[in-house]
């Protein structure tokens, strides 16, 4: 193996493994484990030294079967997406854990087609930070998408209609994107995102350079459930296998904000995007928008799982707004919030999946007393919620607090309001929960199951990755600073 | 009233890009039966297709397979064959297209056993029931 090539290798190791374990694991499902955690902490340490590299050489370009750009496939990893590869595997690596132990009891005797499918979303993301292809990046964009409606449909109930909604939406998404990538083909000619950016600024389209832009960006914003285009998330992630849930929820519209700043920053040039000042000015209102929206409909969700995942929506446009904001503390508290929102989704989504593990509901109901029952799980819960609110030595509070910093830059006051009402909300929220959990006895009359007081821990395989994703939350906290002066701070163009 | 007509005809393949487009996105929200919907999506998709390889048609332009020792040589004008790129492209869209629909499929007929029907209002009513 040469060492020139590690992110190729990153990205193929989970995508061949996904064969291995579809033929080994049908035979036996003892395969399955070690294949699953093998390949991905292959991806782990590959993409470890990949960032490590980066940092030190700069941007590496790796042309696949030796076709040269513009013509052939570029896989381009500056430090930004090096940055996306370490949390792809390592959110990766800690979600398969407790996947591995729900997806048994949820899906038994189909485990190799779950994590056949886990494994090809895997690689898809890891593709999706990598290529610097645009029409590449739409067939992986379309790779993701298959693989999760998959991953969805396997869910109970209504999750067969759910991920039937999310693909008609997630096809008309993909293919607005298509056809923006169309408009810019005519325009230019090359489909190389270096060289779209280094012809479009000669042309002289406007109104065809932003006719392809905004069918691009909604073709995105859809994807990633940007507020009023986020009518499919809540019901597909609340009703997938639980095990699919905690790869999907922290991953999949994390990535997506990932490619808005790619399409932004690197296949078109910030001037071209964000020369209309009202349309920045829209984009900023309409996050605001989701922000408070996202929230407020959290509050009145009965169900942890479905409560979590309106504040991915909330979470949403905070991204959004920070990158529309258009100056450099917007867009390094965006940037900053997709690691650390991706982390803290998987802490919370884990803790989900702990609680479905031993008791089967996370209905808010359900949650009384929790804390006698389940101590490690609710204290590394407690640590979640924590950063979700952004109180200071959690990683929540600095991209927060980044984001807020760029909104008085920018003037943008509807947006510093809406972050702190929703840091409100959501710690209206979680205090609710943890209140219920601590405190909360059965009341009379309603006779719950599982009322038993004695300790049920959810099992190693479950609670180990979530006690470090909880650890994990606070040394990003503390090692904002690094992040952000040696990753975050070389993605802001010069004068941005 | 002339130009625009003139404006049409010049440029139909788009008009008609435009149109089917449509009827794929009303097929997509109007209707209420999943199959309908899943149609409707085919029918954007297909033509997104159509509207890529319009871009690569030239005036007069012959197929894209040339001698290569001329083209080595550059006797080969780009001018004389359409484009073909945007055709390949549109084999890997096909494909693609091919898969959703095919883990659709595979997802109404889940919903076929759960629910005993495609219809989108009876299945809501037996929900909320």
């Amino acid at each position: 193996m040469n060492a020139t090539n590690l992110h190729l290798f990153v990205l193929v190791v989970p995508l061949l493994s996904a064969l291995a374990i579809n033929l080994l694991g049908r035979r036996s499902r003892q395969w399955i484990a070690p294949m699953v955690l093998g390949s991905l902490a292959f991806s782990v340490f590959g993409s470890i030294i990949v960032m490590a590299r980066v940092i030190e050489h700069g941007t590496l370009r790796y042309t696949v079967g030796n076709w040269q750009p513009p013509y052939g496939i570029e896989l381009v990893v500056d430090p930004l997406s090096a940055l996306m590869m370490v949390l792809i595997s390592v959110v990766a690596l800690l979600a398969s854990f407790s996947s591995l132990k729900s997806v048994e009891q949820e899906l038994p005797g189909r485990e190799h087609f779950f994590f056949t499918l886990y494994m090809i979303l895997i690689a898809g993301l890891f593709g999706l930070v990598l290529t610097g292809d645009a029409f590449n990046l739409y067939v992986l964009l379309e790779i993701t998408s298959i693989t999760t409606y998959g991953l969805i449909a396997m869910g109970k109930g209504r999750a067969a209609l759910s991920s039937f909604n999310y693909i008609i939406m997630g096809s008309i998404a993909a293919c607005f994107y298509l056809l923006g990538i169309g408009y810019i083909y005519i325009l230019t000619g090359t489909l190389n995102m270096a060289d779209i950016a280094r012809i479009l600024p000669t042309l002289d389209a406007p109104v065809a350079t932003a006719t392809a832009i905004a069918f691009v960006l909604v073709g995105l914003w859809i994807k990633m459930a940007f507020f009023p285009l986020h009518s499919w998330l809540p019901n597909a992630y609340s009703q997938a296998p639980t095990g699919a849930g905690t790869l999907i929820a922290p991953l999949m519209t994390k990535v997506t904000v990932y490619l808005m700043v790619r399409v932004i920053f690197t296949m078109y040039t910030p001037a071209l995007v964000f020369t209309h000042e009202w349309i920045a000015q829209g984009v900023v209102w309409a996050a605001a928008f989701a922000i408070i929206c996202g929230s407020v409909l959290a509050l009145g969700q009965k169900d942890l799982r479905r409560m979590l995942t309106y504040i991915i929506v909330a979470e949403v446009g905070y991204m959004v707004g920070g990158i529309f904001l258009a100056n450099a503390n917007g867009l390094t508290g965006s940037i900053l919030h997709i690691v650390n929102d991706a982390l803290m989704t998987l802490c919370l989504f884990l803790v989900v999946a702990a609680i479905i593990y031993r008791q089967g509901s996370v209905s808010l109901v359900s949650l009384q007393g929790i804390f006698r029952r389940m101590p490690i799980t609710m204290a590394a819960f407690t640590l979640g919620a924590f950063a979700m609110i952004g109180v200071p030595p959690t990683c929540g509070f600095f991209s927060k607090w980044y984001l807020i910093l760029g909104g008085i830059d920018g003037g943008h006051w509807e947006f510093v309001i809406a972050l702190v009402i929703s840091s409100l909300i959501n710690a209206v929220l979680f205090f609710r929960i943890i209140e219920l959990a601590y405190f909360g006895s059965l009341q009379e009359g309603e006779h719950h199951e599982h009322s038993v007081t004695e300790r049920h821990e959810a099992p190693w395989w479950m609670l180990s990755p979530l006690v470090l994703t909880a650890v994990i939350l606070i040394v990003v906290g503390l090692s904002t600073g690094p992040l952000v002066n040696n990753v975050i701070r070389l993605m802001i163009p010069v004068g941005f | 009233m002339e130009t625009v007509i003139g404006e049409i005809v010049a440029k139909y393949n788009y008009w008609i890009y435009v149109v089917l487009m449509m009827i794929g996105f009303y097929a997509m929200i109007g209707k209420r039966n999943l199959v309908k919907k899943l149609i409707g999506m085919n029918i954007f998709q297909t033509s997104i297709i159509l509207f890529f390889v319009s871009t690569g048609v030239k005036k007069g332009g012959g197929i894209p397979i040339v001698d290569k020792y001329q083209a080595l040589a550059g006797h080969v004008e780009a001018a004389s064959t359409v484009n073909p790129l945007p055709h390949v492209l549109m084999l890997t869209a096909i494909v693609v297209g091919v898969s959703v629909t095919g883990v659709a499929l595979a997802v109404l007929q889940r919903i076929y056993k759960e629910y005993g029907t495609l219809e989108e209002d009876e299945i809501l009513e037996k929900l909320q029931r």
